[in-house]
């Protein structure tokens, strides 16, 4: 881990230990609270696009696969959630691994086709398969998690349980990048011809790296099933995985913090825009929800279209010009004094 | 053959593109810590040549035999295993990356370290991460680019790049390193000092193939010469006896 990284912990733990306290509101808490799901699905999904540069369209089902092993093993078999945790990240893992297998050997981007369609296939189950999966009615009743004894049965205790996991996800994902196997992988993004000359299975890497990905994507869903303690088809739709996918190129393809401000942004932006509305009112000008897909869009449009290396890098490079004009001032004041 | 035993045999192989017959029953025998060169004029066959033996792409007929294992179908990260390390005619670094990160991963193929320990421990508690970056400086020594080893690989001039390359290859502990146009792009100045380094990784008892069309450099440091031409060997032999054979002049000149 570098130094930055270990700056970039500190900032996010000192943010998730304020921000309670900032916002002093149930409701901004559960926002968060989502925040963070999307967090933990968006730092695998980095790890795949960021490092090994492939895209996975199909997020969301990995998601929905933890989110409906959690609800269906707790309710209907009786499972501990930590266990039916577990089995759904390794459903997940397992299914990633088969769906990754064919795809990732040919070079190109198949994948992206192949999860397209295995999240269709999923949130159609999801909808259709009503004996297992109760159709849109969902999964009513699915237990609280427990940590140590400790229910997690308060909006409050789940935050700082759902960043916790955040962080230890962030952990993971560092160690893996700064390792023999991150090395492979932006090896392989690099040159995958060059990768394959020093020795680097480049197949099976993209598939492990997917599986991995695949098994955050689980977790989240998992978390989000105990938290609401209620599931539907619904938030597993094509348009979530795509989503996905936008919190991590909007935040930044070439860091994992991109991927952490990217979710962030992106979770909190609608809240924000109605926040906003708020004052507008004030002021005299009508502004109606129906706005907000074209504020987001725009919005998205202008990162693209200015910072095309995502809201991280250019946060860097802000604080970078910023710093060098203090420098310089300091420097300056120095000048004069001599 | 000056080395006694050969460590890669060629025996008829050949490579057909659609209709286009890019190696024609080739044969040709690498003598174990040699330099040995291949040229050739341009579609010769020469980078094909190391395209087949590192597995990028697969024979149409014929045999190749590294140290009594035979290297057809085996893909490029096994062969990579097997200790023939490679470079490539257009340098391909990692520009992205430091210099040393470069040569680091050179080293995967003889570390081992799997997903599950790497996410679980972070770097500086596991002994194999220090073990690869200290190989990795090493060899970065070897080159002479031990001052450059925390630059973007990106950032360097050519003749640098190709020597982080010839690095990287090294770290994998090869046995035979191919070398694919290493002196292309080089001024006089770099031609040199790559001169110099295949000859002292020859020192090292890694046998050399190189391609390369700068004669000066060929003639200096190789033992062997092969001339290809039409994908076939139209000669073979100490530079000496190749400059003087009529069939390279030929294939060079025209009749």
């Amino acid at each position: 881990m570098v130094v930055r990284d270990i700056i970039g912990f500190c900032i996010l733990i000192a943010l998730v230990l304020v921000m309670p306290h900032a916002v002093g509101n149930d409701y901004y808490i559960g926002v968060l609270i989502f925040a963070a799901f999307n967090c933990l699905a968006c730092i695998g999904l980095s790890l795949l696009m960021g490092y090994a540069g492939q895209i996975s369209l199909g997020h969301g089902a990995f998601i929905a696969i933890g989110a409906y092993a959690s609800g269906l093993l707790t309710t209907k078999l009786g499972w501990s959630p930590w266990t039916a945790m577990a089995a759904g990240a390794f459903a997940a893992m397992g299914i990633a691994f088969i769906v990754g297998i064919p795809t990732l050997r040919l070079k190109g981007h198949y994948l992206a086709m192949a999860t397209l369609g295995f999240a269709s296939i999923i949130h159609i189950v999801a909808v259709a398969a009503t004996n297992l999966t109760g159709g849109p009615a969902g999964v009513l009743n699915i237990p609280r998690l427990s940590l140590f004894g400790y229910r997690l049965d308060s909006d409050i205790r789940f935050y700082y349980f759902a960043w916790a996991a955040v962080v230890i996800g962030l952990y993971l994902a560092f160690n893996l990048i700064h390792s023999r196997v991150g090395r492979g992988l932006r090896a392989i993004h690099g040159s995958e011809d060059a990768a394959g000359a020093a020795g680097i299975n480049t197949a099976a890497y993209k598939v492990q790296v997917f599986v991995v990905s695949a098994a955050y994507a689980s977790v989240s869903g998992s978390l989000y099933a105990y938290y609401v303690n209620y599931i539907d088809p619904g938030p597993f739709d094509v348009m979530h995985s795509v989503l996905l996918v936008t919190m991590v190129a909007v935040g930044g393809l070439h860091h994992i913090w991109g991927a952490v401000v990217g979710a962030l942004l992106l979770s909190l932006l609608p809240e924000m825009l109605s926040f906003t509305a708020g004052y507008l009112q004030v002021i005299g000008i009508q502004y109606r929800p129906d706005y907000d897909i074209l504020v987001y869009g725009g919005i998205l449009l202008v990162i693209m279209l200015f910072l095309p290396e995502g809201l991280f890098a250019g946060m860097i490079a802000g604080g970078k010009s910023v710093w060098n004009l203090v420098k310089r001032v300091i420097r300056g004041k120095q000048v004069v004094r001599e | 053959m000056s080395g006694n035993n050969s460590i890669l045999q060629l025996d008829g192989l050949r490579k057909v593109f659609g209709g286009v017959v890019a190696l024609d029953g080739l044969c040709l025998s690498v003598g174990e810590d040699t330099i040995t060169s291949v040229i050739g004029p341009n579609g010769a066959g020469k980078t094909t040549v190391f395209n087949l033996v590192t597995g990028y792409l697969a024979p149409s007929s014929g045999a190749m035999i590294y140290k009594n294992t035979r290297l057809q179908g085996a893909k490029p990260h096994k062969i990579a295993l097997l200790g023939i390390g490679r470079t490539f005619q257009n340098v391909r670094i990692f520009p992205d990356m430091t210099v040393l990160e470069n040569v680091m991963v050179g080293r995967h193929a003889r570390s081992r370290a799997g997903v599950t320990v790497s996410a679980l421990l972070p770097a500086f508690l596991r002994p194999e991460e220090k073990r690869i970056q200290a190989e990795a400086r090493s060899w970065l020594g070897f080159v002479g680019l031990a001052d450059a080893m925390d630059m973007p690989a990106g950032s360097l001039p050519l003749g640098k790049q190709r020597m982080v390359e010839v690095a990287r290859a090294l770290a994998i502990e090869p046995d035979l390193l191919l070398l694919d146009e290493p002196a292309s792009g080089l001024n006089s100045r770099e031609t040199i000092a790559m001169g110099d380094l295949i000859q002292r990784i020859r020192e090292n008892q890694i046998t050399v193939v190189l391609v390369e069309h700068d004669m000066e450099l060929v003639m200096e440091v190789s033992d062997r010469v092969a001339v290809m031409n039409f994908g076939r060997l139209v000669a073979e032999g100490t530079p000496r006896e190749v400059q003087e054979d009529p069939e390279v002049i030929t294939a060079y000149l025209g009749e």
